[in-house]
């Protein structure tokens, strides 16, 4: 045996985690990705006693576990790559080869990430990265960013061009690099930490915290009651409706469609609020905490939450019919900006962008947490891989929500009387804690020391996977097709940078 | 073509009629007040997550807070959140809160330059730089022009291009790998020229400062116009922030 399969937020004693010697840890993990019910969730080293101990998870979607297994290895050695096997660990590999300066004999390229402050080596900067050039005299290159026009976070994007096709893309990250992991051990309180979760991206408040909060619960032994899970679960699926809305208006922005600008935005307005409404913030920050719940969802909430989607939905549905049945708006959309379902598959992309591409994957079937336990969630899949599949499944998976939710508002769950004590930490512990955000899959990992102290704290935005399924979608395209191809994805930056 | 003007009908006016004076729904955490009430000041110092709260006297600097609320849920009669959205100021010190005050933020009449009102009262256009932010105020920024707030009624826009713009509005807390894109773009914006600090983040580091990621020197050598406190900063702090910054008005002192 040379894993340990674990629930999504089920704690384990760091001890337990199999351990072989880094060529049986190459081939099983490898040997796994071979089945497409596997996919690498998180991959990252521990510094322990002057080695490193590299720890991978890869999830089972069928049996919904996780596999642990785990290798140590010296800084200096030079390894072969588990990316050389499976495209999907190429960002991982090239991670730790930033941070801790581990060599890959046969790793494609170990571009950099994100520039941490404590990488290993501090001559690579990000003012001098030298992109990927092509000598050819036909070719020429554009670069955009990091600031962009409008008001979005920086990035740097490196286009090899033909003329107005696009025959490749390089995309630079890190500008937004704020230390968060390192944060999460030097920040000692539980509501430091908390706000950090919250601040990791701030379009994905609540499925950052959700992630956090089930782990440090989990870590904790505590057990999340009803009032809890629906939360958190709500939290969710409105920040879904919320986020998708607003990237359907931006969406038509790119192609120049003001209508649809103009009413997806103002749609989005009442579902923010209504999170201020509730917890006093529009983004919800706030809202989601460990082992508490400052702010109970009674009756008159439900009410006005049941209205606010009763006038949503009808206006929403209204302006998706006039929208995509204009032959100017979907000759934008089709066919343009194509994601495979094999490229998806072989880079791991996650979410809602990985379901316009025919994959099935969501954590809320395959390792469902809160209310996605009982609730028997399908996900919404399209198969074209196009910018219309991405608009496509954001609309259908907005209607979808809204159905949870109208579920969800029939039993409202009972204000807990009694507070249970949260307790602290276990020690000498790993949780791996997943969450469906909006974007897709969100990983969050932690391991604690003997006293029970957080020792290492790992996060993994949908993201870190999906820039690369951006750069593969914009290949032959025209260039003037860019930002509408970069806003069907709406990565996060920071999310990715940390 | 009648489709849409349908549509255009009963999606009605969105704009919300007077900045100044709406109302928001529900709950919101803006300007705290602190009453005089006795409570264990160093339990309550402790809990601030960013070290917002001060002792003797008790207050709260909103350039620190994160409006998380959590010194509310403790000390709920020493410390209340109004809907006060006007948060904006033009000084450090009048972004501190102090116990037994109730009084409104307003701007420092005398630290806002001359040129200000002269050249941009009636057309303000600004360009946004994330140094680190996490898309929540750029969002609310955003928010700000769109159909419900409409900031552009007032002049005010933001526009791609540093050399169109008359200001640059910051948020995030200044990473080292922004800094140099940070500069570049400042510099190329002609004078005279504004800097607003947009969002808590932005103003002291929050949650992040002292990190070792973050270059904040840039702060260090200009004049900042105007602080935009929240986490992230609602629409209309922003709008209301600006607003008097650029418009002669008697909420200054
Ligand atoms: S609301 Fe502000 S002052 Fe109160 S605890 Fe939170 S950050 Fe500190």
């Amino acid at each position: 045996m040379n894993h340990i399969a674990v629930k999504n937020n089920e704690r384990l004693s760091l001890t337990s985690i199999p351990r072989s010697d880094y060529e049986r840890f190459l081939e099983h993990n490898t040997a796994l990705l071979d089945d497409s019910a596997n996919h690498c969730v998180t991959y990252f080293g521990v510094p322990e006693d002057g080695k490193i101990k590299l720890i991978c998870g890869i999830a089972n979607d069928n049996e919904h576990n996780i596999y642990l297994s785990c290798a140590e290895i010296n800084r200096t050695e030079i390894l072969p790559s588990f990316s050389k096997h499976h495209l999907a660990f190429q960002v991982f590999e090239r991670e730790l080869h930033e941070n801790f300066g581990i060599n890959f004999s046969d790793h494609p390229w170990l571009k950099p990430v994100r520039f941490a402050f404590d990488r290993a080596d501090k001559d690579s900067c990000i003012e001098y990265y030298p992109f990927y050039q092509s000598d050819s005299v036909e070719l020429h290159e554009v670069g955009v960013g990091p600031i962009h026009a409008g008001i979005i976070e920086p990035g740097h994007f490196r286009f090899i061009c033909n003329g107005e096709q696009i025959l490749h893309l390089e995309i630079q990250l890190g500008f937004q690099h704020r230390g968060i992991e390192r944060l999460f051990l030097e920040k000692k309180t539980l509501l430091q930490r908390t706000t950090l979760a919250e601040s990791i991206a701030g379009d994905t408040v609540a499925g950052h915290t959700t992630a956090f909060v089930n782990l440090w619960e989990a870590l904790c032994g505590f057990q999340a009651d009803d009032e809890l899970r629906f939360t958190r679960t709500l939290a969710l699926e409105l920040e879904r409706i919320a986020v998708h809305t607003g990237d359907l208006s931006a969406i038509c922005t790119d192609i120049g469609y003001q209508l649809g600008n103009a009413v997806f935005g103002r749609l989005r307005t009442p579902i923010i609020n209504f999170f201020q409404q509730w917890c006093g913030n529009r983004l919800a920050k706030g809202l989601i905490r460990a082992g508490n719940n400052h702010f109970p969802f009674d009756k008159e909430l439900g009410i006005a939450l049941k209205n606010m989607l009763d006038q949503y939905k009808p206006d929403f549905n209204e302006i998706c019919q006039k929208t995509f049945r204009q032959p100017s708006v979907l000759s934008r959309l089709e066919k343009t900006g194509v994601v495979s379902w094999e490229q998806a598959g072989s880079i791991g992309a996650v979410g809602m962008a990985a379901r316009a591409s025919g994959s099935e994957r969501d954590i809320r079937k395959t390792h469902p947490h809160d209310k996605y336990i009982n609730l028997g969630h399908q996900p919404v899949i399209k198969h074209h891989g196009d910018v219309y599949s991405r608009v496509q499944v954001r609309k259908a998976e907005i209607i979808q929500s809204i159905g949870y939710i109208r579920d969800l508002l029939m039993h409202l769950p009972a204000e807990s009387r009694e507070k249970k004590e949260l307790g602290s930490p276990a020690a000498n512990s790993i949780v791996i804690s997943l969450t469906e955000g909006w974007r897709g899959e969100i990983c969050h990992c932690a391991i604690t020391d003997q006293q029970g102290a957080l020792r290492h704290y790992k996060i993994k935005d949908p993201s870190i996977h999906n820039w690369v399924a951006l750069a593969l979608a914009v290949r032959n395209n025209e260039i003037s097709d860019f930002p509408v191809c970069n806003k069907s994805f709406n990565l996060s930056y920071s999310g990715h940078d940390l | 073509m009648f489709n849409t003007l349908k549509i255009l009908f009963h999606h009605g006016r969105q704009s919300i009629p007077n900045v100044a004076t709406a109302e928001l729904p529900g709950i919101f955490r803006g300007r705290p007040v602190i009453t005089n009430e006795k409570i264990d000041t160093a339990a309550l110092v402790k809990l601030c997550p960013t070290g917002a709260i001060g002792s003797s006297p008790i207050s709260i600097d909103l350039g620190k807070c994160t409006f998380c609320g959590e010194c509310a849920f403790a000390f709920p009669n020493k410390i209340t959140f109004t809907k006060d959205y006007k948060l904006a100021t033009n000084s450090l010190e009048r972004l501190i809160v102090t116990e037994g005050t109730n009084q409104p933020v307003l701007l420092d009449a005398s630290l806002i330059r001359s040129e200000i009102s002269k050249y941009f009262s009636g057309s303000l256009k600004l360009r946004q730089v994330s140094a680190g932010g996490d898309n929540s105020c750029e969002m609310e920024l955003n928010a700000c022009g769109n159909v419900n707030f409409d900031m552009g009624r007032f002049g005010i826009e933001f526009v791609a291009s540093p050399r169109h713009a008359d200001g640059i509005v910051i948020t995030g807390p200044l990473s080292e790998n922004m800094a140099l894109p940070l500069q570049i773009c400042y510099d190329a914006i002609p004078e005279p020229k504004i800097i607003i600090l947009a969002g808590t983040d932005a103003i002291s580091g929050g949650i992040f400062s002292g990190s070792p990621a973050l270059n904040r020197h840039f702060l260090n050598q200009y004049k900042i116009d105007l602080y935009v406190p929240g986490n992230p900063i609602h629409p209309l702090t922003f709008i209301n922030g600006v607003l008097d910054l650029i418009r002669t008005n008697p909420r200054h002192t």
